[in-house]
């Protein structure tokens, strides 16, 4: 198994050429983000649409590159792509051609794995996602949750040393999201990766998350520690839900992102 | 892991009224083909039979040129330069397309040159493929090929367009080679594309293949056209024009029945039979 990882970011600045109107403008997408994942840590990046979160795990994942700064990965420079890494994509993605094994078998295929290992190997994480069952079946005869667990088996079946997750629960109905939430908190006690995601649900960022990294404008405003026991109660997530601490860290955090929205009402 | 395991027997129930479906739309095009057939049966007798003709009087005319052995010749010999064409047009149309819809570069060199291609005046240019190739089996595989490749490319091209950013990303984030991406994810993603590009060429080349035969050395299905309507023997002109009709029907129901096996996935994500 993967060792688990340190993920740092010092400084990250990504400027964009936006095309408006045969005019070109500069966005600043990120200007200067800086935050560190300690090994083993689930983090969650969150903040209104627009804040560069995404921006910010897509140069995690090495699919952008940043402006300036830097991002490092167990300590090793991130220039693109690498197999250390393990994308679960907000719609899954599944490629529509493979069946669910199929799917899982891609990233260990690109990892070079053939012949019996790639088909033992794409089958334990698809029963660790609790799909072993639907292996044959194509992405469209999947359900939305179905289709969002290969998603995370794809991913993870490379032995990532770190999980990026870009809003993967975003697309689920209620039902489908408190279970995946459930078990991905069963996923990470089993295999201790480090995990980084996106959402824009403040709930799931608590319920889910050792520490919220809230962005806006680009900027991380602050970095919250959630101080709910580990492992939280696996298939009844409602049940954090009535804890004190979650209570208070959803209040801080709704506080803090609305603190401009209702400011400028007023004002 | 309580989410919704749908039964064996929901995906078999799904499979049934497709398969009636399809067995219906048989009928349906039985029924059209009778009833077009009877009223050109009954109006066509009425007609001077130099300006046209009827099925029965085609069929008298078919079984006579069949008989003499002709018939099969004339098959033969257009069947030949059209499959050696037609398979060359997709040996060099489909990695062309995926070539130029994948790289930019690529695109900008030789792109232009297949969107003029594609509405060149083929007719205009039989003279000169004469010149070239002679008057035998070269140039008429030459002039399918010709007016094949051009759909089988473009649409090939278009395809590779359209496949979703985000599976290209799926590869990349995966350490997916450029070779990988295009083997493994752009060309599986273009496959429906490039099914249309074979169905649109199969017309493409019947026609290249009544040119060539008109043009070049007379000889084939187009050869037979030519001479009976030189003979003014109209009926058996319509012979091999229904005989070319129905192979590209064939041919395409082919390429469809190849789709369905290749690319099972795609049909069923769209809930329709192909052509």
């Amino acid at each position: 198994m993967a060792p688990m990882a340190e993920v740092v970011l010092k400084d990250v600045v990504k400027t964009f050429v936006l095309q408006v109107g045969g005019q070109a403008q500069l966005v600043n997408a990120l200007k200067g983000v800086s935050f560190s994942v300690r090994p083993g840590e689930i983090v969650a990046l969150t903040g209104p649409s627009g804040c560069g979160k995404t921006t910010a795990l897509r140069i995690i994942m090495g699919l952008e590159s940043a402006s300036a700064g830097e991002v490092r990965v167990a300590g090793k420079h991130v220039q693109g792509c690498g197999h250390d890494r393990g994308m679960v994509f907000q719609h899954a993605e599944l490629l529509p051609w493979r069946t669910a094994l199929g799917n899982v078998k891609f990233g260990l295929e690109m990892k070079g794995l053939r012949g019996k290992e790639l088909t033992e190997r794409a089958e334990s994480y698809l029963e660790l996602v609790g799909l072993k069952e639907s292996m044959g079946r194509r992405p469209h005869q999947l359900s939305g949750g179905m289709k969002q667990r290969v998603g995370i088996a794809r991913a993870l079946a490379i032995d990532p040393a770190v999980l990026l997750m870009d809003e993967p629960f975003g697309a689920l109905d209620a039902q489908t999201r408190e279970v995946l939430q459930a078990e991905l908190l069963s996923i990470h006690a089993k295999t201790g990766k480090t995990i980084i995601f996106v959402t824009h649900d403040l709930d799931e960022a608590v319920l889910l998350a050792d520490r919220v990294v809230l962005m806006t404008k680009g900027e991380v405003q602050d970095i919250i520690d959630i101080n709910l026991p580990r492992p939280r109660p696996r298939g009844d997530v409602v049940a954090v839900r009535a804890h004190d601490e979650f209570v208070q860290k959803r209040y801080l955090i709704w506080k803090a992102l609305h603190a401009g929205a209702i400011s400028s009402v007023l004002h | 892991m309580t989410d919704k395991a749908l039964p064996a027997e929901k995906a078999a129930d799904v499979v049934v009224p497709r398969a009636k479906f399809r067995l219906a739309n048989g009928y349906i095009t039985a029924l059209s083909l009778i009833v077009v057939g009877t009223v050109w049966e009954l109006a066509g007798p009425g007609m001077n039979p130099l300006f046209g003709s009827y099925p029965s009087a085609i069929w008298k005319a078919g079984v006579r040129m069949a008989e003499t052995g002709e018939l099969m010749k004339a098959i033969i010999s257009s069947l030949q330069p059209f499959a050696a064409g037609y398979l060359l047009a997709m040996i060099v149309g489909i990695p062309l397309g995926l070539l130029i819809g994948r790289y930019r570069t690529v695109e900008a060199a030789l792109g232009i040159y297949i969107t003029a291609g594609y509405a060149m005046p083929l007719v205009a240019l039989v003279p000169l493929f004469m010149l070239w190739f002679g008057l035998g089996f070269t140039v008429k595989m030459a002039i399918i090929f010709t007016l094949s490749i051009f759909p089988i490319c473009i649409n090939t091209w278009e395809g590779v367009r359209a496949v979703p950013k985000t599976q290209i990303e799926v590869g990349t984030s995966f350490v997916a080679s450029p070779l990988a991406i295009l083997w493994k994810i752009v060309l599986p993603a273009t496959l429906p594309y490039i099914v249309a590009g074979l169905k649109l060429a199969i017309g493409k080349a019947v026609i290249a293949m009544v040119v060539a035969e008109f043009f070049t050395a007379i000889s084939g299905l187009g050869g037979i056209i030519i001479n009976t309507a030189n003979q003014f023997d109209t009926a058996a002109m319509f012979v091999p024009v229904i005989i070319l009709m129905v192979m590209a029907v064939g041919l395409t129901s082919l390429v469809g029945w190849l789709e369905r096996r290749i690319a099972p996935w795609q049909t069923e994500i769209s809930g329709r039979e192909a052509a």
